[in-house]
């Protein structure tokens, strides 16, 4: 059973494999996935986001999802040296580097909640992978080659696991490092996968905009295993890479 | 486990490049300042040409050795400088009775949340080719930077704009 729903400017869907009638527990999903928009959209005017923007907010009443999101975006923010950022180079909140991850977590979390044990959630790119497909199977996920959009640069093998990618060939430049305010540009394009998407999205995201060398340091401080592919077309590995790769040995 | 132990090597062996570099700095070079220069990772693996060179294994020291108040011959406690290591800094404090070590603690190593990681990436061959066989399994999902384009997000925001 598989349910598609544009949210957040992407495509998003849920495929569930456990058997029954899941429709309600797929359409509480979608609506944690929207509800997250209304809370985080730099493109809605009556966001969270945007009113906190403005100023309209006093603290005490932001909604304690927005200040749950906003202190883990700091922790990485901190952790990454300033190259995760919270802001945009205007100098406004902007939590695009973490909602979505995020609030697919949400969503899966609320699947797992129903009783719901193999399904496969694709925000956009950043997909879950609960269970299996069917049994004794895993989910593969493909990566998208950043060359060919219908060829894939490498495909992983997952259970109860997570993956996101970043790249710059969808939105062009859209990443920027933190630390300088320029556009990242080392990397073409990086997947992370780890057991939840909240930190395999904001890895991504970091990942990419250091370059070359936050593969080793995401390694070294996170559970998770990594691939990125240089602007020359080099690969490089991370983690238990190997582990997850669809590979039969 | 090669690589974890192989890990472990590289550690364990930087530790003595540090400690040499101390005792080099201590006993071999009075008054030689240590280089630090550079920020190329510690390369020495013999602590004795550690001790004979103290500048070629302590580059990329964030701080200098700093050495504890203490009387001749008695015990005395160094704390070596912070050396960068292609996995991080590693700084350890040495105890010494007269010129004997008598104990060793580590103040810093790479990845001190204490994550078992494995951190040493494959050779590129092999992750080339497993990457190259894993293109042909079947997919059930893709990930990929499916952000859209300005144009839809712009489209978007006309939308809501409208709707407002």
């Amino acid at each position: 059973m598989r349910h598609v729903e544009t949210v957040m400017g992407v495509p998003m869907s849920i495929d569930i494999r456990d058997v029954g009638d899941h429709h309600a527990a797929a359409d509480d999903a979608f609506h944690e996935l929207r509800s997250a928009d209304e809370l985080f959209s730099p493109y809605r005017p009556e966001s969270e986001l945007s009113r906190v923007n403005r100023g309209e907010l006093a603290p005490e009443a932001i909604d304690v999802r927005f200040s749950d999101v906003l202190a883990l975006a700091e922790r990485f923010s901190v952790v990454s040296g300033g190259t995760f950022t919270l802001r945009d180079t205007d100098g406004r909140l902007d939590l695009n580097g973490i909602v979505k991850g995020w609030a697919a977590q949400r969503a899966a979390d609320l699947l797992r909640s129903r009783g719901l044990r193999d399904f496969c959630l694709n925000a956009g790119g950043d997909v879950i992978a609960a269970g299996g497909p069917a049994p004794g199977r895993r989910w593969h996920i493909g990566v998208r080659s950043p060359e060919f959009a219908d060829r894939m640069l490498a495909v992983f093998s997952l259970a109860d696991e997570t993956i996101a990618t970043s790249g710059c060939y969808e939105r062009g430049s859209h990443i920027v490092d933190g630390r300088t305010g320029l556009p990242a540009g080392e990397l073409a394009s990086v997947s992370v996968i780890s057991a939840d998407l909240t930190t395999a999205d904001v890895l991504a995201t970091t990942v990419y905009a250091m370059g070359a060398d936050g593969v080793r340091w995401a390694a070294e401080r996170y559970e998770c295993a990594i691939l990125a592919v240089t602007d020359s077309g080099e690969l490089i590995d991370g983690g238990d890479l190997r582990r997850a790769l669809a590979v039969e040995r | 486990m090669k690589r974890r132990r192989w890990r472990g090597t590289t550690l364990f062996l930087s530790l003595l490049a540090v400690l040499g570099a101390t005792l080099g700095v201590k006993f071999y070079s009075a008054g030689q300042q240590p280089a630090s220069t550079t920020s190329q990772p510690t390369t020495t693996t013999d602590p004795r040409t550690a001790a004979a060179a103290p500048s070629a294994s302590t580059t990329g020291a964030s701080a200098p050795a700093t050495t504890a108040p203490a009387a001749a011959g008695a015990t005395k406690t160094i704390t070596g400088a912070a050396i960068s290591t292609r996995y991080g800094d590693v700084q350890v404090q040495v105890s010494f009775s007269g010129t004997t070590i008598t104990k060793v603690t580590v103040l810093q190593v790479p990845d001190q949340n204490g994550r078992d990681s494995q951190i040493a990436g494959y050779s590129v061959p092999i992750l080339n080719k497993e990457v190259l066989q894993s293109q042909s399994a079947k997919v059930d999902s893709v990930s990929g930077a499916t952000y859209t384009s300005d144009g839809y997000l712009r489209s978007v925001q006309s939308a809501i704009d409208k709707l407002g």
